[in-house]
Parts: structure tokens; C-alpha cells; sequence
């Protein structure tokens, strides 16, 4: 079942946490909504869900073809995961699991028999058969959220929504968690859309990612378009690490030189700035080797510019090798690739 | 949650000088308290025996004694049930919604524990009195509220009103709304949610504060003493009873029917104690 929202803004007091942000999620997919915190991500994500209502004025919100934007977060039945997985302390994973089921009207709820099945079913899913009499408080961070998502699948929801599912974890188990969900995702192909502020967690995970800055859509798309070819500074920025550089265009290519030069602003990626240890008519730009240091497949290096800034490089260890670098030497550097972005109003640096 | 049993920072100065000082401090405590609350309570049960079995159970037996007793019951057995029902509803709006006025809902909710008893007895008195317009016409109407059983069920209830509210706040508050969320988004209705999230989450503060609540309403005495006349056999409650024979010089009638009140209190103590106990120990 497809999600669509359109247009949709939300003012808290003063503060204009949406600007018409329009967010459309296939059926089946996986989507990340990418930002900052303080983005509106969260409050897109719970406006979806019908935790929120958005200001008037605002467009749709449809599940499949049905404009679900006057039902009550109860009616829209979307299983919600909270980043704080919100279980209920004082009942075991396997109540916490069967509420859902058992909360239903009479008619629609299952049998004891069919409800201890389905439970176990969750249980078996999440690989956590055994622990079903234990409290929330007896379990790991990665458990807790695993029961609350079983918690959330238990209704047989429409669309899954999450939001920073990961965020309370530590990178180790973040990084199983977000694998077994990728992958629980592939096996039960539940709409999912699901929030984080976490670059790498975004585009190893999603489908499609949606980058949301102070309100806004910056970019949708794949997490390869994204990477490679982000259409504004900030998803630029957002997405890792990046150098800025001032200088002009002259012709097909680019001369990089001095703040006051003005002209153009250009983004390079560490990865894909070059160093050369001699003048050549490409690379001019000179700069000293600050620091150097290995960061496990590849060496990094610090380098400060002639205008004092600071620049950094990524290269494998052959190259490294190949160039002799040391700490203090001085270095010529020019851009492999390059992005440049139109000026767009009120982006400072 | 057990209490981590940190060794005292004073522990790891060893010798007589720390276990001398480990001893003056706790006789000074306990004698404190030995002096203060633990003789006057042997006292208590001591005048209260000193005439004898027979004579503590006539103390009780007593016609006026058992009204005081019903008396005081039937206030309690009012006041706390209401309470809780109040104290519930006040505690859930204050912490899970934002309205006008809940400022001064909470702050209202307060004024019992700032106001003397004394002068609520007054209020009502000057309200519902006899002299007073309300009063007037209600007694015209046959409701006696001052001078009758109502008016103290009324005074019990001002005394007791915080004492649910103010247990549930601050728990509910330190809750906060993402497990109803939670439940809402499952699919529970307003009355699953709080049936089976919201109050099951505080049953533990509930408890505590009707416990609080209960041992007020049995030993409050200022308010009621104002709006009860003093009736005997009618308007008095245990308390006043005491008070009454006390001035009446018969001492050891008065103790018989103050250990009561006293093994109340210790009974209530001996439960608030336990229900402490479960609710750190809950999950």
C-alpha cells in the first residue's frame, strides 16, 4: 500500500517546523526521511501516522487511493515504532505484543489460540521465542526495539512507519539492527518509511531517500543519486564529509584560488581531490601536509592552504605509498571531480 | 530496581574513631526518636490497659464510642474513594494535557496542604451555615449540612483532596505520552488506554496516595472540630471523642479509644511501608 502525502505544513507557535513538504512512499518500498535534527522529519512522520494533525490548509495524506487525512491516528492503523520503542513497562514482550490484538472490538478479535499463534509467530520473527515472559526492563536496547516492532506488525498494519529506530542504540547493534530490518523488509515487503539523521543508516538502508532541511524537500531520490549527484549545497554537505573551495570557471575547467577571488563555490569530496607532490599546469593550488593518519582501508590527510584553510584528502594506501608523503610537506592539490552549485537564496556558507 | 548497596565513603577509614562516631550518631538518632515517638506511644497503650482489660473494652463498647467509630468510617469510606477518583482525573489532565486554567488547577489542588484546617472548617461554616444564604435555604429544605455528618464527610474531604492528585503528577508527568501513543496507534480507545496503560503504569502511586489519604481522613481533627457542633453520639468522630473525654478527665477511656487511632496509624504505616517496597520492586 502506497503512502502519499502532499503539501503538508505545521506551525508550532512561531516556529514553522513544515513548509508544504510532499513525500510520496510506492508500495513496497523503503524509504528514509533524511535530515538534521529540528528538520520536521519526526513531526512529517507523525503527522502521517495521525499523532499530529497538520495545519489547515495542508494537502492529502493518502494510504493507496483513500485520503486518510480526517481519520484518527486510531482508524489509520499504521504500525508506529518509537525511537524510545515506548513498550509498555509493565507487561511482558508477549503482552506487549497481543495488546493490539487484544484491544480489538469483539468481533474482529482473534481466539486465545489464534493470538498465543500469532504471537509466537512475532516472536519467531524477531528471534526472540524464549524471552516472551520477560519485562521490558529486562532486555537489551536491540531487543526492546525488535519487540516493538514485532508489537507494531502484530496488527497487520497498512504501512510501517519508524521513527529514528536506531537512534538509542550503539553502533555496533545499530548496524545489525538496520541490516535485519533491510532484510526483514525484503521478506515482508511492508511499506515502510522511516526517519533518521544518520547519513550512512539512510543510504545503506533505504530504498529512496528524502532529504528534509528546515522544513523542505531538498532532494528525493536513490541513495546513489543522492551521493552522486546532489542537487543542492546542503544535501552536498549533508551527505559526508565535503571541501569547499572559492575560484572561477575558465573554460571547460576550473582555476581554484582565493576567498576574494569570488566567482564560484566548489565542492569537492576528500576522496576525489588529488594530490600531486609537484606543480603541474592542473594542480596549483598549493598546500602543506598538516596531518596524516590511517583510517583503516584508507589514509587520510589534513592539509592547510595558502589562505589557511583546511582541506581534507582521502586516498588508498597504494597511492599514499606512490606519493611519499610526510607530515610538514608541501603539496599541490586539484579536484578529480567537482560540483558547483547555483547560488540559492538565504544558504550561507 | 534494587538499591545499589554503595559501600559509605566513610567505610574505607578504618578503626575505633569511625565506629565510635558510627555509634554516637545512631544512639543519637534513636534515642531521638525513642524519646520522642516510641515512649509516648508505650504511654498510649500503657493508660489505655492501666484500668484493666475490661475497662479498655467498656471504653470501646461504649455507645458514643461506637457512633465516634462510625462516624469517623463512614467520613473516610467517603472522602478516600472520591479521592481517588479526583485525584486520578486532576493528575491525568495536569500531566497528559495542555488546557486554560491548569495553572491554577494546580495550584488549587495545593491549597489544602497551605491552609490551616481550622479555617476551612470556618469557610465552610460561613458557607453553608445556618446565617448564610445557602445554608438558609437548604436547612428550609430539611438538608442539615454544618452540625451533621454531611459537614464533616465535606471538611474530610478539603483535607484529603491532594493527597492522590499530588502522588500522580509528578509520576505521570516523568511518564510522559509516548506509551498511550503507543496504544492508540495499536488501536485501544480512550478507556483501553487508560485502563490498561495509563493507570496500571501508576497502580503503585494510586495505592500510596489512598493509603496517605486514609490516614488523614481518620486523624483529622481542626476541620472537623469547627463544622462538627460536638454532638455526641451524632457528630463526633474519633478524634473528638478523644478530645472530649480527655476533658472530661476520664483519662484512661480517652487513651483506650486514642490506641486505636494509634494502631491505625501503625497499620497504615505498615502497609505504606510495603506498598513502597512493591513499587520500587515493580518493573
Amino acid at each position: 500500500m502506497s503512502i502519499e502525502a502532499r503539501e503538508i505544513s505545521k506551525t508550532f507557535g512561531a516556529f514553522r517546523a513544515l513548509r508544504g513538504v510532499s513525500v510520496k512512499v510506492a508500495s513496497g518500498e523503503l524509504v528514509a526521511l533524511l535530515g538534521p535534527s529540528g528538520c520536521g522529519k519526526t513531526t512529517l512522520l507523525r503527522i502521517i501516522s495521525g499523532l499530529e494533525t497538520p495545519d489547515p490548509g495542508s494537502g492529502p495524506i493518502r494510504f493507496q487511493e483513500e485520503d486518510v487525512a480526517h481519520k484518527s491516528a486510531r482508524e489509520r492503523r499504521v504500525g508506529f515504532v518509537f525511537q524510545h520503542y515506548a513498550l509498555f513497562r509493565h507487561m511482558t514482550v508477549f503482552e506487549n505484543i497481543a495488546f493490539g490484538l487484544r484491544v480489538r472490538p469483539h468481533s474482529s478479535r482473534p481466539s486465545e489460540d489464534g493470538l498465543r499463534r500469532r504471537v509466537m509467530e512475532l516472536l519467531h520473527l524477531i528471534q526472540m521465542e524464549a524471552m516472551g515472559s520477560r519485562y521490558p526492563s529486562q532486555l537489551s536496547g536491540g531487543q526492546r526495539q525488535r519487540v516493538a516492532l514485532a508489537r507494531a506488525l502484530a496488527v497487520e498494519p497498512k504501512v510501517l512507519l519508524l521513527d529514528e529506530p536506531f537512534g538509542a542504540l550503539d553502533a555496533k547493534v545499530r548496524q545489525e539492527l538496520r541490516r535485519w530490518l533491510r532484510r526483514l523488509h525484503d521478506e515482508i515487503g511492508l511499506t515502510s518509511l522511516f526517519v533518521t539523521h544518520d547519513q550512512e543508516e539512510a543510504l545503506e538502508v533505504a530504498d529512496r531517500v528524502v532529504i528534509l532541511n528546515a522544513g523542505q524537500v531538498e532532494q528525493t531520490g536513490t541513495p546513489d543519486e543522492v551521493f552522486h549527484h546532489p542537487a543542492t549545497e546542503f544535501v552536498m554537505r549533508f551527505l559526508g564529509h565535503v571541501n569547499l573551495f572559492h575560484g572561477r570557471r575558465e573554460g571547460e575547467g576550473i582555476v581554484l584560488g582565493k576567498p576574494e577571488d569570488a566567482g564560484a563555490r566548489i565542492f569537492v569530496r576528500p576522496h576525489e581531490l588529488e594530490v600531486s607532490s609537484l606543480e603541474t599546469p592542473e594542480a596549483r593550488l598549493k598546500a602543506t601536509v598538516r596531518r596524516l593518519w590511517s583510517a583503516g582501508g584508507q589514509v587520510k590527510a589534513e592539509l592547510i592552504g595558502g589562505g589557511g584553510d583546511v582541506f581534507y584528502v582521502e586516498m588508498s594506501h597504494e597511492r599514499f605509498s606512490e606519493l611519499c608523503l610526510t607530515e610538514g610537506q608541501e603539496v599541490f592539490v586539484y579536484p578529480r571531480k567537482y560540483r558547483i552549485f547555483p547560488p540559492t537564496a538565504g544558504q550561507g556558507d | 530496581m534494587l538499591a545499589d548497596r554503595k559501600p559509605s565513603p566513610f567505610s574505607r577509614f578504618s578503626g575505633g574513631w569511625v565506629a565510635v562516631r558510627r555509634t554516637l550518631l545512631m544512639t543519637a538518632s534513636l534515642g531521638f526518636l525513642g524519646l520522642f515517638v516510641g515512649l509516648p506511644l508505650v504511654f498510649i497503650f500503657a493508660k489505655a490497659f492501666s484500668a484493666g482489660l475490661q475497662a479498655y473494652l467498656e471504653a470501646i463498647h461504649n455507645p458514643l464510642a461506637l457512633s465516634a467509630i462510625g462516624l469517623t468510617l463512614l467520613a473516610a469510606g467517603i472522602a478516600v474513594p472520591l479521592n481517588l477518583v479526583f485525584g486520578v482525573c486532576a493528575a491525568w489532565a495536569i500531566a497528559k494535557f495542555d488546557f486554560f486554567g491548569k495553572g491554577v488547577l494546580t495550584t488549587l489542588i495545593d491549597l489544602p496542604f497551605s491552609v490551616s484546617p481550622v479555617i476551612a472548617g470556618m469557610v465552610y461554616v460561613l458557607v453553608l451555615g445556618m446565617r448564610s444564604p445557602i445554608g438558609g435555604w437548604m436547612d428550609a429544605h430539611g438538608v442539615k449540612v454544618i452540625f451533621a455528618a454531611p459537614g464533616i464527610v465535606l471538611a474530610t474531604l478539603f483535607v484529603t483532596a491532594p493527597f492522590v492528585a499530588r502522588e500522580l503528577i509528578p509520576l505521570m508527568q516523568e511518564q510522559g505520552e509516548e506509551e498511550e501513543e503507543a496504544a492508540i496507534l495499536l488501536g485501544a480507545g480512550a478507556w483501553d488506554t487508560l485502563r490498561r496503560v495509563t493507570l496500571p503504569n501508576v497502580r503503585w502511586g494510586i495505592l500510596y496516595g489512598c493509603i496517605l489519604s486514609l490516614a488523614r481522613a481518620v486523624g483529622e481533627f481542626g476541620a472537623v472540630s469547627v463544622v462538627s457542633g460536638h454532638i455526641r453520639g451524632r457528630t463526633n468522630t474519633l478524634t473528638l471523642h478523644v478530645e472530649n473525654l480527655y476533658n472530661e478527665y476520664q483519662f484512661g477511656a480517652a487513651f483506650a479509644v486514642a490506641s486505636l487511632l494509634t494502631l491505625l496509624a501503625v497499620l497504615t504505616l505498615a502497609v505504606k511501608s510495603y506498598v513502597e517496597w512493591r513499587s520500587e520492586a515493580a518493573p
